[in-house]
């Protein structure tokens, strides 16, 4: 290390918009989050189904995704879909690989939302289900009205980390063309490597302030949330 | 149990990530701590055909061949060279933590990098130009980028350079890497890749891309690549001679030829061949 590390690293970093970068990446893992969270539900639904077709799909949903990498789903989407089919979501570049990056995460993180929501399905007990079908209830007012709503409950710890592994794996969204936090983190690499260590620190810190909170309100919420019985 | 399997776990999970960081030139940096001083290691890039490529067990290459020669010429024959692949972001990293001797990898010299390396040279003046479809003839140069779609490395100069100068009507597909850009513009999804003229020949004389893309040809940029060397180093001198007989004796046009020649480019004549600057 040289004299002024630190005054040539507030430099660097006064040159380039590291806030908005990380903003990118909290806006892909919200969009994707969402679409991951309502997909993984109706995915969790199948897999609890009493239809033999529709368990099958599911699982082989869940095996396929969560068993390919995330950079090779997110590059098919990218260079697949938009490169080699012309697959558009946006009327520009950035728009484009936006919505293609957030639909690839989403896909990815359901499968995982998936499973988490059938550990919180696994939290009630048996005998609620056998109890609500001898009121007369049928497969969708039982998950509605007595499975989901404990699960969704029980699922808060492992929703919340799926959530933490989401937001780290929307850097891959780089390999999407989408100009994020480990994008511009190469960029100020490229352009000032005498202070590389600095400028990597400030990008795991940066990680660190976001993902942190997130495990803290996620443990206080399951804790908060669970069903006493 | 359970403690008794995670001590070993997080050692090997950690030897692992250690692993990855350092790649395989561990033995070597071995070697030479215990005074091996025969041998020489050289970083070069591994990922780029005509400059500096991993063909197998071997390597081809204007960077790997110039490296060859300079090495030659301080006394190492081709047999006690180690070629140890050094991408971008780690040159620096590479050279002052000794894992590599010398580097010769599309290194332009810049006043942040002299900071923390050395360099000798120019061995090459390169600049910023565009690859097209051999069919092309409306882009001749940046100037004709308006409304066009553009392919370059995630954050690369060249891609900053577009995005800083020429961002309007200009769209930019950001890759991880170039070969990614020429599939992307042979299948016509963009209408350009854009980087060091040096590196698109070498690309445009690739066997497979052959015919199908040209070197514009206009460069607008000035890059000079230079040899990495640790601070402070002692080498600099000897490599500039180095440099200069090469360039004297027409072995560096040769090399140019051979390696870059296929595509049909020539190197900017008014910069090519350079003059290494004095060492400092």
């Amino acid at each position: 290390m040289h004299s002024g590390y630190l005054d040539d690293l507030g430099t660097v970093l006064g040159q380039y918009d590291v806030l908005a970068a990380f903003w990118v990446n909290i806006q892909l893992t919200v969009y994707a989050g969402i679409i991951a969270l309502v997909l993984g539900t109706l995915l969790a639904l199948m897999r609890i189904s009493p239809v033999p077709s529709l368990r099958w799909a599911g699982s082989t949903y869940v095996t396929l995704l969560r068993n390919t990498p995330l950079t090779i789903i997110i590059v098919f989407f990218v260079l697949g879909m938009w490169g080699q089919l012309g697959f558009t979501l946006g009327p520009d570049f950035p728009t484009n690989f936006f919505r293609l990056s957030v639909l690839g995460l989403a896909v990815y993180h359901a499968a995982f939302v998936c499973e988490a929501i059938r550990s919180g399905v696994n939290t009630v007990p048996r005998g609620q289900a056998e109890a609500a079908r001898a009121i007369g209830l049928g497969f969708w007012p039982t998950a509605r009205l007595v499975i989901l709503p404990q699960a969704f409950r029980g699922a808060v710890a492992p929703l919340g980390n799926v959530l933490i592994a989401l937001i780290k794996n929307s850097t891959v969204a780089a390999a999407g063309s989408v100009a994020e936090a480990s994008g511009l983190m190469r960029e100020m690499i490229e352009n000032s490597s005498s202070v590389i260590l600095g400028i990597f620190l400030v990008f795991a810190l940066g990680f660190v302030v976001i993902v942190v909170p997130v495990g803290l309100a996620t443990t206080a919420l399951s804790r908060r949330w669970a069903v006493a019985r | 149990m359970r403690r008794g399997l995670l001590a070993p776990a997080l050692l090997a999970a950690g030897a692992l990530a250690l692993g990855g960081c350092s790649s395989d030139d561990d033995s070597s940096s071995d070697d030479n701590s215990s005074g091996g001083s025969g041998k020489i290691r050289i970083g070069i890039k591994f990922d780029q055909p005509g400059l500096g490529f991993q063909d197998g067990s071997s390597y081809t290459g204007f960077d790997v061949d110039v490296a060859t020669y300079v090495a030659g010429k301080l006394g190492y024959d081709e047999g006690d060279i180690e070629f140890v692949q050094s991408p971008s972001a780690q040159r620096e990293s590479m050279l002052s933590g000794g894992q590599v001797d010398m580097i010769f990898a599309t290194y332009s010299i810049t006043d942040d990098r002299k900071k923390v390396v050395s360099f000798a040279g120019p061995y090459f003046v390169a600049g910023q130009d565009l690859l097209v479809a051999a069919d092309d003839t409306s882009i001749t140069g940046p100037e004709d980028l308006e409304g066009k779609n553009l392919c370059s490395v995630t954050g690369s100069t060249s891609a900053q350079r577009i995005k800083d100068d020429y961002a309007q009507g200009t769209q930019l597909l950001e890759q991880p890497g170039y070969s990614e850009c020429v599939t992307a513009l042979v299948a016509g999804q963009v209408d350009a890749v854009t980087t060091d003229d040096i590196i698109l020949a070498g690309l445009a004389s690739l066997p497979a891309n052959k015919g199908k893309v040209k070197v514009v040809g206009n460069p607008f940029s000035e890059e000079n690549y230079g040899v990495g060397l640790p601070k402070d180093s002692d080498k600099c001198e000897d490599i500039n001679t180095a440099i200069k007989a090469m360039i004297d004796d027409g072995t560096w046009q040769e090399l140019l030829d051979k390696n870059v020649g296929a595509s049909g480019y020539k190197a900017n004549e008014e910069l090519n061949p350079p003059t290494p600057a004095a060492c400092s």
